[in-house]
Protein backbone atom coordinates (compact mmCIF):
# COMPACT_ATOMS: atom_id res chain seq x y z
CA UNK A 1 0.00 0.00 0.00
CA UNK A 2 0.93 3.78 -0.64
CA UNK A 3 -0.61 6.38 1.21
CA UNK A 4 -0.01 8.21 -1.79
CA UNK A 5 -2.84 6.30 -3.28
CA UNK A 6 -5.98 7.15 -0.72
CA UNK A 7 -7.62 9.83 -0.35
CA UNK A 8 -6.82 10.91 3.65
CA UNK A 9 -9.40 11.61 5.71
CA UNK A 10 -9.31 14.90 8.09
CA UNK A 11 -11.04 18.32 6.79
CA UNK A 12 -8.91 21.27 8.11
CA UNK A 13 -10.58 24.25 9.73
CA UNK A 14 -9.30 27.51 9.30
CA UNK A 15 -9.79 30.36 11.43
CA UNK A 16 -11.79 31.79 8.68
CA UNK A 17 -13.95 29.33 8.71
CA UNK A 18 -15.28 30.56 11.91
CA UNK A 19 -15.48 33.86 11.07
CA UNK A 20 -17.85 33.42 8.61
CA UNK A 21 -20.06 31.35 10.42
CA UNK A 22 -19.47 28.49 8.58
CA UNK A 23 -18.99 26.21 11.41
CA UNK A 24 -20.88 25.83 14.87
CA UNK A 25 -19.26 24.79 18.26
CA UNK A 26 -20.83 24.26 21.59
CA UNK A 27 -18.89 25.35 24.94
CA UNK A 28 -18.80 24.15 28.51
CA UNK A 29 -16.95 25.35 31.02
CA UNK A 30 -16.46 22.95 33.50
CA UNK A 31 -16.76 24.07 37.40
CA UNK A 32 -14.91 21.53 39.17
CA UNK A 33 -13.24 22.29 42.48
CA UNK A 34 -10.41 19.39 44.20
CA UNK A 35 -9.12 19.13 47.85
CA UNK A 36 -6.20 17.47 47.65
CA UNK A 37 -4.93 15.66 50.45
CA UNK A 38 -1.01 15.92 51.03
CA UNK A 39 -0.27 12.82 52.84
CA UNK A 40 1.71 12.36 55.90
CA UNK A 41 5.33 13.41 54.29
CA UNK A 42 4.31 16.10 52.63
CA UNK A 43 2.05 17.07 55.41
CA UNK A 44 5.07 17.68 57.92
CA UNK A 45 7.33 18.87 54.52
CA UNK A 46 4.25 21.53 54.35
CA UNK A 47 4.46 22.59 58.16
CA UNK A 48 7.98 22.98 58.19
CA UNK A 49 8.26 25.27 55.35
CA UNK A 50 5.50 27.30 57.70
CA UNK A 51 8.21 27.33 60.04
CA UNK A 52 11.10 28.25 57.37
CA UNK A 53 13.21 24.76 56.93
CA UNK A 54 13.01 22.29 55.10
CA UNK A 55 12.43 18.83 56.04
CA UNK A 56 13.79 15.09 54.40
CA UNK A 57 13.24 11.64 55.31
CA UNK A 58 16.34 9.34 55.17
CA UNK A 59 16.24 5.66 54.08
CA UNK A 60 18.53 3.20 55.87
CA UNK A 61 18.56 0.94 53.21
CA UNK A 62 19.73 2.81 50.28
CA UNK A 63 20.80 5.39 52.59
CA UNK A 64 19.28 8.52 50.52
CA UNK A 65 18.28 11.60 52.00
CA UNK A 66 14.77 12.61 49.81
CA UNK A 67 13.59 15.74 49.00
CA UNK A 68 10.67 16.14 48.58
CA UNK A 69 9.98 13.53 51.95
CA UNK A 70 8.35 10.57 51.32
CA UNK A 71 7.08 7.70 53.88
CA UNK A 72 8.06 5.04 51.68
CA UNK A 73 11.47 4.91 49.61
CA UNK A 74 10.38 3.59 45.71
CA UNK A 75 13.57 2.37 45.26
CA UNK A 76 13.68 0.01 48.45
CA UNK A 77 10.28 -0.51 48.46
CA UNK A 78 9.79 -0.43 52.50
CA UNK A 79 9.16 2.43 55.06
CA UNK A 80 11.47 5.51 55.38
CA UNK A 81 13.26 5.83 58.68
CA UNK A 82 13.99 8.77 59.80
CA UNK A 83 13.30 12.92 59.63
CA UNK A 84 16.13 15.39 58.64
CA UNK A 85 16.33 19.15 58.08
CA UNK A 86 18.33 20.15 55.37
CA UNK A 87 19.65 23.46 54.06
CA UNK A 88 17.39 26.23 52.31
CA UNK A 89 20.50 26.19 50.32
CA UNK A 90 21.80 24.77 46.64
CA UNK A 91 22.52 24.18 43.32
CA UNK A 92 21.11 24.89 39.83
CA UNK A 93 20.94 21.79 38.46
CA UNK A 94 19.05 23.56 35.06
CA UNK A 95 16.67 26.36 34.37
CA UNK A 96 14.61 27.82 32.18
CA UNK A 97 13.26 31.67 31.14
CA UNK A 98 10.03 31.59 30.36
CA UNK A 99 7.78 33.80 28.28
CA UNK A 100 4.59 31.65 28.44
CA UNK A 101 1.99 31.68 31.40
CA UNK A 102 0.91 27.94 32.20
CA UNK A 103 -2.35 28.16 30.16
CA UNK A 104 0.63 29.02 27.17
CA UNK A 105 -0.86 32.96 27.15
CA UNK A 106 1.67 34.82 26.59
CA UNK A 107 3.36 37.25 29.74
CA UNK A 108 3.39 40.76 29.05
CA UNK A 109 5.89 43.21 28.16
CA UNK A 110 6.26 44.90 31.59
CA UNK A 111 6.50 41.32 33.05
CA UNK A 112 9.44 39.92 33.62
CA UNK A 113 10.03 36.21 32.23
CA UNK A 114 9.56 33.80 34.77
CA UNK A 115 12.59 31.62 35.60
CA UNK A 116 11.92 28.03 36.69
CA UNK A 117 14.90 25.57 37.97
CA UNK A 118 15.63 22.44 39.17
CA UNK A 119 17.60 23.15 42.41
CA UNK A 120 19.20 20.61 44.21
CA UNK A 121 18.99 21.14 47.76
CA UNK A 122 22.34 20.69 50.71
CA UNK A 123 21.89 18.04 52.72
CA UNK A 124 20.03 15.70 50.74
CA UNK A 125 21.70 13.54 48.66
CA UNK A 126 23.76 14.33 45.39
CA UNK A 127 20.55 14.92 42.78
CA UNK A 128 17.84 15.21 44.82
CA UNK A 129 16.31 18.85 43.68
CA UNK A 130 12.89 20.43 43.67
CA UNK A 131 11.12 22.56 41.01
CA UNK A 132 11.24 25.97 42.17
CA UNK A 133 11.85 29.47 40.62
CA UNK A 134 14.76 31.82 40.69
CA UNK A 135 14.37 35.50 41.80
CA UNK A 136 16.78 39.05 42.23
CA UNK A 137 18.90 37.30 39.23
CA UNK A 138 18.87 38.64 35.52
CA UNK A 139 18.38 35.85 33.44
CA UNK A 140 21.55 36.68 31.13
CA UNK A 141 23.23 36.14 34.83
CA UNK A 142 22.15 32.73 35.65
CA UNK A 143 24.40 29.51 34.94
CA UNK A 144 23.80 25.28 35.63
CA UNK A 145 25.95 24.74 38.81
CA UNK A 146 25.24 28.19 40.11
CA UNK A 147 24.73 28.27 44.27
CA UNK A 148 21.38 29.65 45.71
CA UNK A 149 19.61 30.34 48.77
CA UNK A 150 15.83 30.79 49.28
CA UNK A 151 14.17 33.62 49.60
CA UNK A 152 11.00 33.06 52.73
CA UNK A 153 8.18 35.31 52.56
CA UNK A 154 7.79 36.55 56.19
CA UNK A 155 6.94 34.74 59.05
CA UNK A 156 3.57 35.71 59.45
CA UNK A 157 2.84 35.75 55.81
CA UNK A 158 3.55 31.78 55.57
CA UNK A 159 0.49 29.89 54.64
CA UNK A 160 2.55 26.28 54.71
CA UNK A 161 2.57 26.07 50.88
CA UNK A 162 5.70 25.37 48.65
CA UNK A 163 5.36 29.02 48.19
CA UNK A 164 6.48 29.87 51.53
CA UNK A 165 9.62 30.40 50.02
CA UNK A 166 9.31 32.77 47.33
CA UNK A 167 12.04 32.17 44.85
CA UNK A 168 15.79 31.76 45.61
CA UNK A 169 18.77 33.97 44.86
CA UNK A 170 22.59 33.68 44.04
CA UNK A 171 24.94 33.05 47.17
CA UNK A 172 26.47 36.29 47.39
CA UNK A 173 30.28 36.04 46.05
CA UNK A 174 31.50 36.25 49.63
CA UNK A 175 29.01 34.00 51.33
CA UNK A 176 29.83 31.94 48.81
CA UNK A 177 33.51 31.55 50.66
CA UNK A 178 31.69 30.06 53.60
CA UNK A 179 33.85 27.04 53.80
CA UNK A 180 30.74 24.98 53.54
CA UNK A 181 29.69 26.53 50.42
CA UNK A 182 32.86 26.56 48.85
CA UNK A 183 33.43 23.05 50.02
CA UNK A 184 29.70 21.88 48.29
CA UNK A 185 30.62 23.67 45.24
CA UNK A 186 33.68 21.91 44.67
CA UNK A 187 32.63 18.35 45.26
CA UNK A 188 29.71 18.90 42.99
CA UNK A 189 29.59 15.99 40.50
CA UNK A 190 28.71 17.70 38.09
CA UNK A 191 31.10 19.57 35.26
CA UNK A 192 31.80 23.35 36.10
CA UNK A 193 29.39 25.80 35.47
CA UNK A 194 29.12 25.67 31.65
CA UNK A 195 26.73 28.06 30.01
CA UNK A 196 25.62 26.56 26.47
CA UNK A 197 23.60 29.22 25.57
CA UNK A 198 23.36 30.67 22.37
CA UNK A 199 21.58 33.39 20.64
CA UNK A 200 18.48 33.48 22.63
CA UNK B 1 9.29 -17.54 25.30
CA UNK B 2 6.00 -19.58 23.88
CA UNK B 3 4.84 -16.37 21.97
CA UNK B 4 3.47 -16.34 18.27
CA UNK B 5 4.69 -14.25 15.93
CA UNK B 6 2.90 -10.98 14.59
CA UNK B 7 2.51 -9.32 12.00
CA UNK B 8 1.59 -5.53 10.76
CA UNK B 9 -0.71 -6.11 7.82
CA UNK B 10 -2.68 -3.21 7.40
CA UNK B 11 -2.24 0.89 8.23
CA UNK B 12 -4.36 3.73 8.36
CA UNK B 13 -4.33 6.92 8.74
CA UNK B 14 -6.08 10.76 8.33
CA UNK B 15 -4.06 13.85 7.81
CA UNK B 16 -2.99 15.77 10.84
CA UNK B 17 -4.33 19.02 11.00
CA UNK B 18 -4.55 21.62 13.94
CA UNK B 19 -8.58 21.70 13.80
CA UNK B 20 -10.59 18.73 12.30
CA UNK B 21 -13.87 19.37 10.98
CA UNK B 22 -14.44 15.46 11.63
CA UNK B 23 -15.39 14.54 15.68
CA UNK B 24 -13.04 12.32 17.44
CA UNK B 25 -15.27 8.96 16.58
CA UNK B 26 -15.39 10.53 12.58
CA UNK B 27 -11.61 10.21 12.69
CA UNK B 28 -11.11 7.19 14.27
CA UNK B 29 -13.94 6.02 11.50
CA UNK B 30 -11.62 7.65 8.69
CA UNK B 31 -8.22 5.78 9.91
CA UNK B 32 -9.64 2.38 10.87
CA UNK B 33 -11.67 1.97 7.86
CA UNK B 34 -8.57 2.88 5.24
CA UNK B 35 -6.49 0.18 7.69
CA UNK B 36 -9.05 -2.62 6.89
CA UNK B 37 -9.54 -1.70 3.13
CA UNK B 38 -5.56 -1.62 2.90
CA UNK B 39 -5.36 -5.16 4.10
CA UNK B 40 -8.83 -6.71 2.18
CA UNK B 41 -10.74 -7.32 5.54
CA UNK B 42 -13.76 -6.10 7.22
CA UNK B 43 -14.91 -5.15 10.50
CA UNK B 44 -16.50 -8.99 10.63
CA UNK B 45 -12.79 -10.24 10.53
CA UNK B 46 -11.70 -8.56 13.73
CA UNK B 47 -11.79 -9.82 16.71
CA UNK B 48 -10.44 -7.70 18.95
CA UNK B 49 -9.64 -3.96 19.23
CA UNK B 50 -7.37 -1.90 21.43
CA UNK B 51 -7.80 2.01 21.44
CA UNK B 52 -4.98 4.52 22.76
CA UNK B 53 -5.66 7.76 23.28
CA UNK B 54 -4.19 10.41 25.62
CA UNK B 55 -5.29 12.88 28.23
CA UNK B 56 -9.58 12.87 28.63
CA UNK B 57 -9.00 16.61 29.75
CA UNK B 58 -8.13 17.02 25.92
CA UNK B 59 -11.50 16.51 24.60
CA UNK B 60 -13.51 17.07 27.76
CA UNK B 61 -15.14 13.51 27.61
CA UNK B 62 -14.48 11.70 30.24
CA UNK B 63 -13.51 8.11 29.46
CA UNK B 64 -12.68 8.59 26.05
CA UNK B 65 -11.72 5.13 25.28
CA UNK B 66 -15.76 4.19 25.49
CA UNK B 67 -16.64 6.74 23.56
CA UNK B 68 -14.70 6.57 20.70
CA UNK B 69 -15.74 2.78 20.73
CA UNK B 70 -17.92 2.85 17.90
CA UNK B 71 -15.10 4.53 15.73
CA UNK B 72 -12.86 2.33 16.07
CA UNK B 73 -15.15 -0.63 15.19
CA UNK B 74 -15.34 -1.84 19.21
CA UNK B 75 -18.76 -2.85 19.25
CA UNK B 76 -19.48 -5.92 20.95
CA UNK B 77 -15.74 -7.04 20.62
CA UNK B 78 -12.90 -7.50 23.36
CA UNK B 79 -12.28 -4.08 23.50
CA UNK B 80 -9.59 -2.08 26.02
CA UNK B 81 -8.11 1.25 25.78
CA UNK B 82 -4.58 1.84 27.05
CA UNK B 83 -3.35 5.47 27.70
CA UNK B 84 0.69 6.12 29.01
CA UNK B 85 0.69 9.86 28.05
CA UNK B 86 2.78 10.61 25.00
CA UNK B 87 4.25 7.37 24.92
CA UNK B 88 0.56 5.71 23.94
CA UNK B 89 0.88 5.59 20.18
CA UNK B 90 3.93 3.03 20.27
CA UNK B 91 2.30 1.59 23.34
CA UNK B 92 -0.82 0.75 20.86
CA UNK B 93 0.47 -1.63 18.70
CA UNK B 94 2.06 -3.33 21.89
CA UNK B 95 -1.10 -3.60 23.67
CA UNK B 96 -2.22 -5.27 20.63
CA UNK B 97 0.84 -7.68 20.10
CA UNK B 98 -0.76 -9.06 23.65
CA UNK B 99 -4.24 -10.01 22.02
CA UNK B 100 -2.28 -12.00 19.01
CA UNK B 101 0.88 -13.09 20.53
CA UNK B 102 -0.83 -14.78 23.11
CA UNK B 103 -3.28 -16.14 21.01
CA UNK B 104 -6.16 -15.02 22.36
CA UNK B 105 -7.16 -13.37 19.01
CA UNK B 106 -5.59 -13.73 15.22
CA UNK B 107 -6.58 -10.48 14.28
CA UNK B 108 -6.81 -6.88 15.77
CA UNK B 109 -7.27 -3.71 14.77
CA UNK B 110 -5.34 -1.10 16.99
CA UNK B 111 -6.57 2.69 16.76
CA UNK B 112 -5.03 5.88 17.97
CA UNK B 113 -6.82 8.94 18.20
CA UNK B 114 -6.39 12.01 19.67
CA UNK B 115 -8.57 15.55 19.25
CA UNK B 116 -6.44 18.10 20.59
CA UNK B 117 -8.08 21.46 19.12
CA UNK B 118 -11.85 20.87 21.79
CA UNK B 119 -9.31 22.69 24.85
CA UNK B 120 -9.25 26.50 25.26
CA UNK B 121 -7.83 28.90 24.69
CA UNK B 122 -4.92 25.90 24.29
CA UNK B 123 -4.82 22.57 24.99
CA UNK B 124 -1.19 23.42 27.01
CA UNK B 125 -3.74 24.64 29.88
CA UNK B 126 -4.96 21.52 30.37
CA UNK B 127 -1.42 19.73 31.45
CA UNK B 128 -1.10 21.52 34.49
CA UNK B 129 -2.78 18.72 36.15
CA UNK B 130 0.27 16.78 35.75
CA UNK B 131 2.39 18.22 37.65
CA UNK B 132 2.42 17.15 41.67
CA UNK B 133 -0.91 18.94 43.39
CA UNK B 134 1.09 20.22 46.32
CA UNK B 135 4.55 20.81 45.80
CA UNK B 136 4.79 21.90 42.20
CA UNK B 137 0.93 23.13 40.56
CA UNK B 138 1.28 26.57 42.75
CA UNK B 139 4.40 27.46 41.18
CA UNK B 140 2.08 27.68 38.03
CA UNK B 141 3.84 25.91 35.93
CA UNK B 142 3.54 25.26 32.16
CA UNK B 143 4.57 21.58 30.56
CA UNK B 144 7.06 23.52 28.25
CA UNK B 145 9.19 24.14 31.70
CA UNK B 146 10.24 21.07 32.01
CA UNK B 147 11.37 20.43 28.34
CA UNK B 148 13.16 23.40 28.63
CA UNK B 149 14.89 23.06 31.84
CA UNK B 150 15.29 19.22 30.37
CA UNK B 151 16.46 20.88 26.89
CA UNK B 152 19.23 23.11 29.26
CA UNK B 153 20.48 20.43 31.17
CA UNK B 154 21.08 18.20 27.83
CA UNK B 155 23.10 21.23 26.29
CA UNK B 156 25.46 22.27 29.39
CA UNK B 157 26.14 18.39 29.96
CA UNK B 158 27.60 17.97 26.45
CA UNK B 159 28.65 21.71 25.51
CA UNK B 160 25.84 21.27 22.47
CA UNK B 161 24.33 24.59 21.37
CA UNK B 162 20.83 25.63 20.40
CA UNK B 163 21.87 25.78 16.76
CA UNK B 164 22.83 22.08 17.07
CA UNK B 165 19.42 21.10 18.03
CA UNK B 166 17.66 23.42 15.33
CA UNK B 167 19.11 21.17 12.66
CA UNK B 168 16.42 18.72 13.57
CA UNK B 169 13.27 20.27 13.22
CA UNK B 170 14.91 21.46 10.04
CA UNK B 171 15.72 18.07 9.05
CA UNK B 172 11.90 16.90 10.19
CA UNK B 173 9.98 19.67 8.59
CA UNK B 174 11.75 19.21 5.48
CA UNK B 175 11.26 15.40 5.06
CA UNK B 176 7.22 16.00 5.60
CA UNK B 177 7.05 17.99 2.43
CA UNK B 178 6.54 14.34 1.50
CA UNK B 179 4.49 12.88 3.72
CA UNK B 180 0.56 13.07 2.37
CA UNK B 181 -0.57 14.01 6.46
CA UNK B 182 1.64 16.45 6.84
CA UNK B 183 0.64 19.77 9.14
CA UNK B 184 3.44 21.54 9.38
CA UNK B 185 5.74 20.84 6.60
CA UNK B 186 8.21 23.33 5.25
CA UNK B 187 11.54 24.01 4.17
CA UNK B 188 13.20 26.33 6.88
CA UNK B 189 16.73 27.07 8.01
CA UNK B 190 18.35 26.94 11.56
CA UNK B 191 17.95 30.86 11.53
CA UNK B 192 14.44 30.68 11.17
CA UNK B 193 14.14 28.64 14.53
CA UNK B 194 16.30 30.57 16.46
CA UNK B 195 14.51 33.79 15.03
CA UNK B 196 11.11 32.06 16.00
CA UNK B 197 9.25 33.48 19.19
CA UNK B 198 11.27 32.20 22.38
CA UNK B 199 8.68 30.92 24.71
CA UNK B 200 10.61 29.34 27.42
CA UNK B 201 14.11 29.42 26.84
CA UNK B 202 16.05 27.52 25.52
CA UNK B 203 12.71 26.51 23.90
CA UNK B 204 11.58 28.48 20.68
CA UNK B 205 8.72 27.91 19.21
CA UNK B 206 10.29 25.98 16.19
CA UNK B 207 11.70 23.85 18.24
CA UNK B 208 8.54 22.69 19.67
CA UNK B 209 5.95 20.27 17.58
CA UNK B 210 2.22 21.84 16.57
CA UNK B 211 -0.89 20.61 18.78
CA UNK B 212 -3.20 18.62 16.15
CA UNK B 213 -5.98 16.58 15.47
CA UNK B 214 -5.66 13.22 13.61
CA UNK B 215 -5.76 9.28 13.84
CA UNK B 216 -4.21 6.26 12.65
CA UNK B 217 -4.75 2.65 12.88
CA UNK B 218 -3.40 -0.67 11.65
CA UNK B 219 -4.18 -4.09 11.35
CA UNK B 220 -2.35 -7.00 13.57
CA UNK B 221 -2.59 -10.53 12.59
CA UNK B 222 -0.84 -14.42 13.57
CA UNK B 223 1.69 -15.76 11.51
CA UNK B 224 -0.57 -18.19 9.89
CA UNK B 225 -3.21 -15.73 9.19
CA UNK B 226 -0.94 -12.96 8.03
CA UNK B 227 0.69 -15.18 5.60
CA UNK B 228 -2.65 -15.57 3.51
CA UNK B 229 -3.63 -11.94 3.47
CA UNK B 230 -0.06 -10.58 2.64
CA UNK B 231 3.32 -11.72 0.63
CA UNK B 232 5.07 -8.99 2.84
CA UNK B 233 3.88 -8.95 6.38
CA UNK B 234 6.52 -6.70 8.50
CA UNK B 235 6.75 -8.52 11.77
CA UNK B 236 6.85 -6.97 15.50
CA UNK B 237 10.04 -8.78 16.63
CA UNK B 238 10.48 -7.01 19.92
CA UNK B 239 8.22 -5.06 22.48
CA UNK B 240 9.77 -2.84 25.51
CA UNK B 241 8.30 -0.54 27.75
CA UNK B 242 9.46 1.18 30.75
CA UNK B 243 8.62 3.72 33.83
CA UNK B 244 11.10 6.38 35.05
CA UNK B 245 10.03 7.96 38.43
CA UNK B 246 7.78 10.67 38.80
CA UNK B 247 9.62 12.59 40.95
CA UNK B 248 10.94 13.98 37.56
CA UNK B 249 13.20 17.05 39.54
CA UNK B 250 15.17 14.21 41.10
CA UNK B 251 16.22 12.31 37.95
CA UNK B 252 19.56 13.01 35.09
CA UNK B 253 17.92 14.84 33.22
CA UNK B 254 20.67 14.65 30.82
CA UNK B 255 19.99 11.16 29.83
CA UNK B 256 16.59 9.13 29.46
CA UNK B 257 17.23 5.82 31.42
CA UNK B 258 13.49 5.04 31.12
CA UNK B 259 14.13 4.62 26.71
CA UNK B 260 16.94 2.28 27.67
CA UNK B 261 15.47 -0.09 29.38
CA UNK B 262 12.63 -0.11 27.26
CA UNK B 263 15.15 -0.30 24.09
CA UNK B 264 17.02 -3.30 26.13
CA UNK B 265 13.73 -5.08 26.64
CA UNK B 266 12.43 -4.69 22.51
CA UNK B 267 15.97 -5.33 21.80
CA UNK B 268 16.74 -8.89 24.03
CA UNK B 269 13.45 -9.83 22.13
CA UNK B 270 14.60 -8.92 18.98
CA UNK B 271 17.94 -10.58 19.54
CA UNK B 272 19.74 -7.14 18.78
CA UNK B 273 23.42 -7.10 20.13
CA UNK B 274 24.40 -3.80 18.48
CA UNK B 275 21.69 -1.41 17.31
CA UNK B 276 23.50 1.12 15.75
CA UNK B 277 24.51 -1.80 13.21
CA UNK B 278 20.90 -3.59 13.18
CA UNK B 279 18.37 -1.05 12.90
CA UNK B 280 18.42 0.44 9.21
CA UNK B 281 15.79 3.09 9.63
CA UNK B 282 14.55 4.44 13.25
CA UNK B 283 11.47 6.85 14.14
CA UNK B 284 12.29 8.08 17.64
CA UNK B 285 9.58 10.53 19.32
CA UNK B 286 10.69 14.25 18.41
CA UNK B 287 7.85 16.37 20.08
CA UNK B 288 10.68 18.78 20.97
CA UNK B 289 13.79 18.89 18.56
CA UNK B 290 16.42 17.77 21.38
CA UNK B 291 13.95 15.27 21.92
CA UNK B 292 15.11 12.83 18.87
CA UNK B 293 18.68 13.74 19.99
CA UNK B 294 18.00 12.62 23.49
CA UNK B 295 15.75 9.22 22.58
CA UNK B 296 18.83 8.65 19.55
CA UNK B 297 21.03 8.09 22.69
CA UNK B 298 18.73 6.40 25.06
CA UNK B 299 18.06 4.09 21.87
CA UNK B 300 22.01 3.32 21.92
CA UNK B 301 21.91 4.19 18.41
CA UNK B 302 24.70 6.42 19.04
CA UNK B 303 26.85 7.39 21.71
CA UNK B 304 25.83 10.04 24.31
CA UNK B 305 26.45 13.48 23.54
CA UNK B 306 27.14 12.54 19.80
CA UNK B 307 23.38 12.66 17.96
CA UNK B 308 23.81 16.26 17.97
CA UNK B 309 27.25 15.98 15.48
CA UNK B 310 25.64 12.77 13.56
CA UNK B 311 22.77 14.85 12.79
CA UNK B 312 24.78 17.78 11.74
CA UNK B 313 26.95 15.68 9.14
CA UNK B 314 24.00 14.16 7.55
CA UNK B 315 24.12 10.98 9.04
CA UNK B 316 20.33 10.91 10.10
CA UNK B 317 19.44 12.66 7.00
CA UNK B 318 16.94 10.46 4.47
CA UNK B 319 19.73 9.41 2.67
CA UNK B 320 22.44 9.22 5.58
CA UNK B 321 23.26 6.05 6.91
CA UNK B 322 20.92 5.58 9.73
CA UNK B 323 17.84 7.81 8.90
CA UNK B 324 15.88 8.90 11.45
CA UNK B 325 12.19 10.18 11.31
CA UNK B 326 11.97 9.69 7.21
CA UNK B 327 8.39 10.47 7.70
CA UNK B 328 8.67 14.01 9.40
CA UNK B 329 7.80 13.18 12.70
CA UNK B 330 5.93 14.51 14.93
CA UNK B 331 7.74 18.03 14.17
CA UNK B 332 6.78 17.69 10.68
CA UNK B 333 3.71 16.12 10.19
CA UNK B 334 2.10 17.12 13.49
CA UNK B 335 1.30 16.08 16.70
CA UNK B 336 -1.86 14.22 17.92
CA UNK B 337 -0.34 12.94 20.90
CA UNK B 338 -1.33 9.10 20.69
CA UNK B 339 -1.68 8.82 16.80
CA UNK B 340 2.11 10.15 16.15
CA UNK B 341 3.57 7.10 17.81
CA UNK B 342 1.34 5.11 15.62
CA UNK B 343 2.12 7.29 12.64
CA UNK B 344 5.70 6.37 13.19
CA UNK B 345 4.79 2.98 13.01
CA UNK B 346 3.46 2.72 9.77
CA UNK B 347 6.05 4.82 8.60
CA UNK B 348 8.67 2.11 9.65
CA UNK B 349 5.87 -0.27 8.15
CA UNK B 350 6.22 1.23 4.66
CA UNK B 351 9.67 1.73 4.79
CA UNK B 352 10.16 -2.22 5.30
CA UNK B 353 7.61 -2.80 2.58
CA UNK B 354 9.68 -0.58 0.20
CA UNK B 355 6.40 1.77 -0.06
CA UNK B 356 7.28 4.86 1.15
CA UNK B 357 6.78 6.35 -1.94
CA UNK B 358 9.16 9.62 -1.95
CA UNK B 359 10.08 9.17 1.65
CA UNK B 360 11.41 5.75 1.00
CA UNK B 361 15.13 5.31 2.27
CA UNK B 362 17.35 3.87 0.20
CA UNK B 363 19.15 0.46 0.75
CA UNK B 364 16.43 -1.65 1.25
CA UNK B 365 15.83 -1.37 4.80
CA UNK B 366 15.03 -4.58 7.02
CA UNK B 367 15.01 -3.81 10.17
CA UNK B 368 12.99 -0.29 11.88
CA UNK B 369 12.27 1.13 15.51
CA UNK B 370 9.73 3.47 16.48
CA UNK B 371 9.69 4.39 19.95
CA UNK B 372 7.56 7.11 21.72
CA UNK B 373 7.41 8.94 25.35
CA UNK B 374 5.57 10.44 27.50
CA UNK B 375 3.88 11.37 31.03
CA UNK B 376 5.91 13.20 33.17
CA UNK B 377 9.00 12.66 31.20
CA UNK B 378 9.45 8.68 32.40
CA UNK B 379 7.48 6.78 30.20
CA UNK B 380 9.36 4.80 27.37
CA UNK B 381 7.60 2.42 24.78
CA UNK B 382 9.94 0.73 21.76
CA UNK B 383 8.72 -1.41 18.98
CA UNK B 384 11.25 -3.30 16.68
CA UNK B 385 9.84 -4.67 13.14
CA UNK B 386 11.08 -6.80 10.51
CA UNK B 387 10.45 -8.08 6.90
Amino acid sequence: MKLEDYELGGTHLRSSDFEKGKVLTTAWQPNLAYAWDNGVAIGRYLAELKEGRIVARVCHSCNRIMIPPRMFCELCFKPTDEWRYVKDTGTVNTFSVAHVNWDASRRGPKEPPLIPAVIEIDGASPGMGILHMLGGVSPNGITVGMRVEAVWKKPGERTGAITDILYFKPIRAAAAKSPRAAGKAKAGRKPAATRARSKR
Amino acid sequence: MGMRKVAIVGAGITKFVRRAQETGKELSWQASKMALDSCGLTLDDVEAVTLGTAPDAFDGVHMKGEYLADGAGAFRKPYMRHYVGGGTGVFSPIHGWFHVASGLADIVLVVAEEKMSSCHPHPQGAFLTIFDHTTEQPLKPTLIWIFALEMNRYMSTYGITKADIARVSVKNKGNALDHPSAQVAEKITVEDVLNSETLCWPVNRLDISPASDGAAAVVLASERVARRLTDKPVWIDGVGFSIDTAYWATRDLSYPRYVETAARMAYDMAGIKEPHKEIHVAEPYDPFDYKELHHMEGLMLCPRGEAARLTAEGYTARDGNLPICPSGGALGVGNPIAATGLMKIIEIFLQLRGEAGKRQVPGRPRCGLAQAWGDLMQMGTVVVMRI
